[in-house]
C-alpha cells in the first residue's frame, strides 16, 4: 500500500443520502476475480444510459452527460463529497477498488457504513467524517463552482478550502498510522503470531468443542 | 461492577490482545467463504506466500453465481463460471471443506452454516458478506467483512477490530396472529432507520423475539445490517439448543454437555447497561411492505403510500420523491393499486423450511393472478429443497403456478440469470430494495413469504390475513 501523502484535489459532489454499494459498483462486475479495472464501472447505472456487462468495451457505451463524474473537471476528481450513510449495503470491497481505480482518494460524508469504512483503510482510501453542518457548508461552497478544490492533510487531520479555512476531522490513531506509513495490516498482525498461538492454547482448553 | 452485555461477553472471550478497544485483535472461530469475495484474498495469500492459519475454521460454498435451473449444463456464463471454478481450485489446493455445486448440502452461505451446526453459540463468525449478521441468532458475534479482511483472517485467524457500541431493541408483548419475523424486522428498521444502528451491535430481546423459532430469529438478525448495525444478537436459550443438537458440525456426547453448560451464560446480565435502548410494542406491528428504495421506506400494507409533501425535512422529502419516481408509485395510493409482475421467494432472509411452509399455506388451492409473469421459489439449500419435497410443498408451489428452483442467491441480487427487467415490479422476500438490486431498473418491494404468496394470488399487495380469513 502507498503512503497517504497530503494533497490538493478536485471535489465532486453527489447530493444523496444512503448511496449504496450496489450503486457504487453494480453486481455484474463482482464476477471479476481481480482487484483492478473497476474504475470504468464506478456508479455504472448513473454514469451510462445503457446497461453494461463485464468484459464489454465501455468506451462504446452511451454516456450520461448529466452525471457529475462524466463532466469536466470532475473526471479528475480525487475527493468525493456525499451525504449520510455513504456506501451502505453489501460488504463488497469492489466499491473501494472502483472508487480508487477511478482516482478518488478521499470521501467526505457525515457518516459511513461500517464495513465500507473498514475496507477503505485496507486500500489507502481515506473516509473523512465531518458533521452534517460542515458537509452542508461544503455542498453550498461547491455549488456552481467548477474549480472547487480541497487540501487534505491526514497528518494534521485537517481539510482546508481555497480560502484557507480549516476543518478538523477525527480518525483513530492506529488507522492513521497505517495509512501514513502505507502499512499492511496482515504483516502487523503476523508480528503477534506468538500471542495468537498462546491464546489458542488456553482457548481450546477452555472450549474443547471448538477444537 | 455492572454486568456485561452479551456482546461484551463474546468480545472478551475472543480478545487476543489490545489494551484499548480501538484496535483490539479479535480471534475468529468460524470463517464462511463464498466465490465472490474470496478470489482476491486467496490471490493475496499466494503472492505473499502466506499459509492459512486454521483451515478447519473455513466452510466454503458457491452461492451468488450459481444458476437455479438447468444444472446439468453447469454455469453457462463464462465469467461466473471462472469465479466458481476459482473457488473450487482454491479449496482443493488448500484442502478446505467446500460444498460444491451438485452436493445436496450446497446452498446460500448463511443458510448452510446454521443448518450444518457450523454456527455455534458464543462463536465469532465472519464471512465476506454483509448478511453474516444472520448468525447472530445463535448468540454468536457474526459480521460481514471485506476481502482484505477475509485475507487477514485466513492468514492470522484474527481481525483488528474496534469495539462497537451496545444497543438493545426490545419488542415487548406478543405479535398478532399472522405477523412474522420479517414484519417485525421491517417494522424495526422503519422505526430506527437504515442508519439507526450505525456503530452498534444490536441485541434483540423481548417476548416477540424469544417467541420466534430459530428460522425467524435468523430473519431478524439477517436484516440487522439494513439497520446500519454490523451485527445482531439474540441470547441463547432452549430454542437455540434444540435447533443445534445433532447437527453434523455440532458437538455431541460429553462435549455437548460441556458446551451447553458454557452457553448458559450467553445472555446479557440483568444490570448490563446499553448505550442505546429502543422499545417497540409488538401490538403495533402489521404486515409490512416497502414502498421505496431503502429498507427504511416501509409501512403497513394497510397504510397509504407516504406523501413527500408532508415530510418537513427537505432532504428526506427529496429522497422520497426520487424513490417514488424510481418505483413508479403515486403518493397516497393504496397498496391494492400496486400490481406486481414477479414474485421471488428466497434469499438468506427467507428461504428456510418455515418460510416455504408459510408461503405454501397461503398458496394451497390457489393460483397465480393473471398479471404475474413469473413467480419462483428458490430454497436456501439442497437439504431444504429435499425436505420441502418430502413435505409436498413443491407440489403446492407448482400447482399454484410457481417455478421450483435449485438453491442459491438467485434474484436476491441477480448475479445469475434470475433478474428483473427495467420497470418490472417484484414482491420479494429478500432484504434489499435498492435501485437496480434485482436487475437494472427493477422495482423491489420487500415482504414476508406469506405476503409474497398473497401478492402472487391477488396480483397486488394485500394483507395476507384478509386472504386466509376469506375476506379478500
Ligand atoms: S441471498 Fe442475497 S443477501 Fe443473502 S448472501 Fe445471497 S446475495 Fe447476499
Amino acid at each position: 500500500m502507498n503512503r497517504f501523502e497530503k494533497f490538493t484535489g478536485i471535489v465532486a459532489a453527489i447530493d444523496r443520502p444512503n448511496i449504496d454499494t450496489d450503486a457504487i459498483i453494480p453486481k455484474q462486475y463482482l464476477k471479476s476475480i481481480k482487484r483492478s479495472g473497476f474504475g470504468v464501472n464506478l456508479f455504472d447505472d448513473w454514469r451510462y444510459l445503457d446497461p453494461g456487462e463485464p468484459g464489454q468495451d465501455h468506451s462504446q457505451r452511451r454516456i450520461n452527460p448529466q452525471f457529475v463524474l462524466n463532466r469536466e473537471p470532475y473526471r479528475h476528481a480525487q475527493i468525493l463529497l456525499a451525504r449520510e450513510n455513504f456506501a451502505c449495503g453489501s460488504s463488497r470491497e469492489h466499491a473501494v477498488w472502483a472508487l480508487m481505480d477511478f482516482g478518488i482518494r478521499v470521501v467526505i460524508a457525515p457518516s459511513f457504513a461500517d464495513i465500507f469504512y473498514n475496507n477503505s483503510f485496507k486500500n489507502g482510501l481515506l473516509p473523512i467524517t465531518l458533521g452534517g453542518v460542515r458537509v452542508d457548508q461544503l455542498f453550498a461552497e461547491l455549488d456552481g463552482r467548477r474549480d472547487y478544490q480541497l487540501n487534505v492533510d491526514l497528518e494534521r487531520q485537517v481539510v482546508t478550502n481555497t480560502d484557507g479555512i480549516e476543518m478538523a476531522f477525527e480518525i483513530d490513531e492506529f488507522r492513521k498510522y497505517c495509512l501514513l506509513n502505507g502499512l499492511d495490516d496482515i504483516g502487523l498482525t503476523m508480528q503477534k503470531s506468538d500471542l495468537i498461538t498462546s491464546f489458542e492454547l488456553q482457548y481450546y482448553q477452555k472450549l474443547p468443542w471448538l477444537k | 461492577m455492572t454486568g456485561k452485555t452479551l456482546y461484551d461477553k463474546i468480545w472478551d472471550l475472543h480478545q487476543v490482545h489490545g489494551d484499548d478497544d480501538a484496535s483490539a485483535l479479535l480471534y475468529i472461530d468460524r470463517h464462511l467463504v463464498h466465490e465472490v469475495t474470496s478470489p482476491q484474498a486467496f490471490e493475496g495469500l499466494e503472492i505473499a506466500q502466506r499459509p492459512l492459519w486454521r483451515k478447519r475454521s473455513i466452510l466454503a460454498v458457491p452461492d451468488h453465481n450459481v444458476p437455479t435451473t438447468g444444472l446439468e449444463q453447469g454455469i453457462t456464463d463464462p465469467v461466473a463460471r471462472l469465479q466458481v471454478d476459482t473457488l473450487n481450485v482454491n479449496c482443493d489446493k488448500y484442502e478446505l471443506t467446500e460444498f460444491k455445486m451438485g452436493d445436496i448440502r450446497q446452498g446460500i452461505v448463511h443458510v448452510i452454516g446454521p443448518e450444518q451446526g457450523a454456527t455455534l453459540p458464543g462463536m465469532t463468525v465472519v464471512c465476506g458478506d454483509s448478511h453474516t449478521s444472520t448468525h447472530g441468532a445463535f448468540a454468536a458475534l457474526a459480521f460481514g467483512i471485506g476481502t482484505s479482511e477475509v485475507e487477514h483472517v485466513m492468514a492470522t485467524q484474527c481481525l483488528i477490530q474496534k469495539k462497537s457500541k451496545n444497543m438493545r431493541v426490545t419488542v415487548t408483548g406478543a405479535v398478532a396472529e399472522g405477523i412474522t419475523a420479517k414484519d417485525i424486522v421491517l417494522h424495526i428498521i422503519g422505526e430506527i432507520g437504515t442508519a439507526g444502528g450505525t456503530g452498534c451491535t444490536i441485541e434483540f430481546a423481548g417476548e416477540a423475539i424469544t417467541d420466534l423459532s430459530m428460522e425467524g430469529r435468523m430473519t431478524v438478525c439477517n436484516m440487522t445490517i439494513e439497520a446500519g448495525a454490523r451485527a445482531g444478537l439474540i441470547a441463547c436459550d432452549q430454542t437455540t439448543l434444540a435447533y443445534i443438537e445433532g447437527r453434523p458440525f455440532a458437538p455431541s456426547g460429553e462435549t455437548w454437555d460441556q458446551a451447553v453448560e458454557a452457553w448458559s451464560d450467553l445472555h446479557s446480565d440483568e444490570d448490563a447497561i446499553f448505550d442505546r435502548e429502543v422499545v417497540i410494542d409488538a401490538a403495533d406491528i402489521a404486515p409490512q411492505v416497502t414502498w421505496g428504495t431503502s429498507p427504511e421506506m416501509v409501512c403497513a400494507v394497510s397504510d397509504r403510500i407516504p406523501d413527500p409533501a408532508r415530510e418537513p425535512d427537505p432532504i428526506r422529502a427529496g429522497g422520497m420523491r426520487a424513490a417514488l419516481d424510481y418505483m413508479g408509485l403515486e403518493a397516497n395510493a393504496t397498496f391494492d393499486e400496486v400490481r406486481v409482475d414477479k414474485i421471488f421467494i428466497g434469499s438468506c432472509t427467507n428461504s428456510r423450511i418455515e418460510d416455504l411452509r408459510a408461503a405454501a399455506i397461503v398458496l394451497k388451492g390457489r393460483k397465480l393472478a393473471d398479471n404475474v409473469k413469473l413467480a419462483m421459489v428458490v430454497p436456501g439449500s439442497g437439504l431444504i429443497k429435499q425436505q420441502a419435497e418430502e413435505e409436498g410443498l413443491d407440489r403446492v408451489f407448482l400447482t399454484a403456478g410457481f417455478e421450483w428452483r435449485e438453491p442459491g442467491c438467485s434474484m436476491c441480487l441477480g448475479m445469475n440469470a434470475d433478474r428483473l427487467e427495467p420497470g418490472e415490479r417484484c414482491a420479494s422476500t429478500s432484504n434489499r430494495n435498492f435501485e437496480g438490486r434485482q436487475g437494472q431498473g427493477g422495482r423491489t418491494h420487500l415482504v414476508s413469504p406469506a405476503m409474497a404468496a398473497a401478492a402472487a394470488v391477488k396480483g397486488y399487495f394485500v394483507d395476507v390475513r384478509r386472504l386466509t380469513r376469506g375476506e379478500a
